[in-house]
């Protein structure tokens, strides 16, 4: 009987423990605070300390160098030529998730028959590793066996005589507009289902009496969108660009899978060509200096999502 | 200004008939109410004339036109929502001027409208603030005055006042029904309180699963109950209903008098009222009880004013009387209301 009593008082005092705030709060954040210390933090440390020495694979001392080796990167025209890419692929493909997103969400929020396959189709290409996706993608735009210049072969649209030209393929990687086009397909084909499943999330979050209302009040399909529905979800719309954004400005598995960087560094990225420099090239003082030009953008887009996302909840 | 009608107006959800059948003619320049209790059918048919659903059979009729096919901006309606539907992102003054955009009115001329509105519902001096920096009485005016500026036909109403709170409704009721007056459009108004109702009403409708079963003005309706769902549902505490060997008998709690101190010429008729409780509340007393009726005892209530003081204690019998003409009858199987019968 005593013993019960004691095993019980102490449970609650157990009890007590878990339930104090100050005490569980940092012991549960401690495992998300090491990772980001030893994952995240570490490694950017030893990104600024690369970038200003000299090191590499086959000289691997911290010589102190300065801005030389950043000055070297910037003045490379291949690294010219990833910056502008990164930028393009990512706002290209970024616009055309949103409106093409904004679309799918509008086409989902409506009844009708067989929403439910429409729906995991659009939501398929989430859920497929991206390197596998790509490989696909690969195939899909091979220069040769393209399932696409058949089709187009077929329609009589590629080929002798034919309006895409005489050659009997086009080439999607293997031509600089064609190559940068290709890479903004699969980006935005890649982004698509996140931006399409929040903006659905968005839309159905807009009260039914706000719907009825624009109906009564005689909107046309284009005002009540206009000035109704995209400015009631833009916080989340903004939300899942920003993050759309961050995939793409960092990704370089597309890149690397598809092109390379190729035709002649035509489609290099900033991911990309710091990995071929740092990793495969094994000057890592330039590969480091080169990611580094990722972190401004970045960091100005984690401050806008955290931002949007304080004004989502508002809303 | 028009009149709305509806002929055999049908709207089933599934196997749930919402709506079951209405036939319903308002008349010029009404104030209609549709009162009834929540999942009555009532909201469905005031969005089926609104155009936001669609009927399953049945006409509605817009000034004498067909309207089911019509989109609800081509309607001639204005609606105000529950929850006023304000639109959170724009200032007073571009909610209701969204309307007249929606129509492509010049900016000018809808400056003019927008202030005309605002000027006749007292809310000037809010155009440029947004809804949430609005209190619950102001949304809904700027509602009323987003309907207002199309100056619609028909102005139809879902419980307006439900989200005020008990003293703001009171003068809000005062101000919409004097509104509706001044501007004289015909109304049709949703609620499922009766004060309301009564107090607003030209005439109201009375629903009940999806059908209409009563329509008069407040007096009729309290009066004369067309049946037993009427008259239990209007009234607080509504109509008693004792059983009799084939009809059930009706009266008010106020009619239900003691014998003693009512000073009635007409023709009466006295029940033996047994008291089981006695309830105080300020200007009137309820009387708890039991009286004689076709299956043992029946209970009744009585509502006695506070001016009288006829002393009455619980577990006590009294002579109730009330006046003949007091008494309602209705069908036992039916409900409905039928001839008076020999008591």
């Amino acid at each position: 009987m005593e013993a019960m009593a004691y095993r019980a008082s102490t449970r609650t005092r157990i009890g007590y423990i878990l339930d104090r705030e100050t005490w569980l709060g940092p012991v549960m954040l401690f495992p998300a605070v090491l990772y980001i210390l030893v994952l995240v933090g570490l490694p950017f440390l030893l990104a600024i300390l690369y970038s200003l020495s000299d090191i590499t694979v086959g000289d691997p001392s911290l010589d102190f160098v300065g801005l030389q080796t950043i000055q070297e990167v910037v003045e490379n025209p291949v690294f010219q030529k990833s910056l502008r890419n990164t930028f393009v692929f990512t706002l290209v493909s970024q616009a055309l998730v949103l409106v093409l997103g904004k679309i799918l969400a509008l086409a989902l929020s409506t009844e009708f028959r067989g929403k439910w396959i429409f729906r995991f189709l659009i939501l398929l290409p989430w859920t497929t590793p991206i390197a596998l996706a790509t490989i696909s993608w690969l195939w899909m735009l091979d220069s040769v066996f393209s399932p696409i210049d058949w089709m187009l072969r077929a329609m009589n649209l590629l080929g002798p005589g034919a309006p895409l030209g005489p050659a009997k393929n086009l080439y999607w990687l293997g031509k600089p507009e064609l190559a940068f086009f290709s890479v903004i397909l699969v980006h935005t084909w890649r982004m698509l289902p996140l931006a399409t499943v929040i903006m659905v999330a968005g839309l159905t979050s807009i009260p039914q009496d706000i719907k009825d209302a624009v109906a009564v009040d005689g909107a046309s399909f284009w005002r009540a969108l206009f000035e109704i529905t995209i400015p009631l979800m833009l916080p989340i719309m903004a939300v899942a660009t920003l993050f759309g954004v961050i995939f793409t400005f960092t990704d370089m598995i597309v890149i690397y899978v598809l092109t390379r960087g190729g035709p002649i560094d035509t489609t290099q990225v900033l991911s990309t060509w710091a990995f071929f420099k740092g990793i495969e090239g094994g000057n890592l003082a330039q590969g480091a200096a080169t990611a580094l030009f990722l972190f401004p953008v970045l960091l100005g887009v984690a401050v806008l999502i955290l931002r949007f996302a304080r004004r989502a909840e508002v809303a | 200004m028009a009149i709305v009608e509806t002929r055999g107006l049908r709207k089933h959800f599934g196997d749930v008939a919402a709506v079951d059948g209405v036939d319903l003619a308002s008349k010029e320049g009404e104030f209609l109410v549709l009162l009834g209790p929540s999942g009555c059918g009532k909201t469905t048919l005031l969005r089926l004339i609104a155009g936001l659903e669609q009927p399953t059979a049945g006409e509605i009729l817009i000034g004498g036109q067909v309207v089911n096919g019509l989109p609800p901006r081509a309607r001639k309606i204005a609606m105000v929502f529950q929850s006023y539907a304000l639109y959170p992102h724009m200032t007073v003054f571009n909610n209701i001027a969204f309307p007249l955009k929606a129509q492509g009115m010049s900016p000018e001329e809808r400056k003019k409208k927008v202030e005309w509105a605002a000027s006749l519902l007292g809310i000037n001096r809010l155009l440029h603030r947004f809804p949430r920096q609005l209190s619950g009485g102001e949304r809904q005016r700027v509602a009323l005055a987003r309907a207002l500026v199309r100056e619609p036909s028909i102005f139809l109403l879902d419980e307006p006042l439900s989200n005020l709170d008990a003293q703001l409704r009171a003068s809000a009721r005062d101000e919409l029904q004097q509104f509706q007056r001044r501007i004289g459009t015909t109304t049709v108004y949703v609620t499922h309180d009766q004060v309301e109702a009564m107090g607003m009403g030209d005439r109201i409708s009375v629903m009940y699963q999806g059908k209409v079963r009563q329509i008069g003005t407040p007096q009729e309706i309290y009066h004369e109950p067309a049946d037993t769902f009427v008259a239990t549902f209007l009234g607080s505490p509504p109509m008693n209903l004792v059983e009799r060997k084939d009809y059930l008998l009706g009266f008010r709690p106020e009619h239900f008098l003691p014998k003693d101190i009512a000073s009635v010429q007409d023709k009466t008729v006295t029940f033996q009222f047994r008291v089981t409780r006695v309830e105080y509340l300020g200007a009137d007393r309820l009387i708890y009880g039991v009286v004689a009726g076709a299956n043992g005892e029946s209970k009744a209530i009585s509502r006695l004013s506070a001016t009288l003081t006829f002393p009455i204690e619980p577990g006590k019998g009294y002579d109730f009387l009330i006046r003949s003409q007091d008494l309602k009858f209705f069908d036992k199987a039916t409900g409905l209301r039928t001839g008076p019968k020999l008591l």
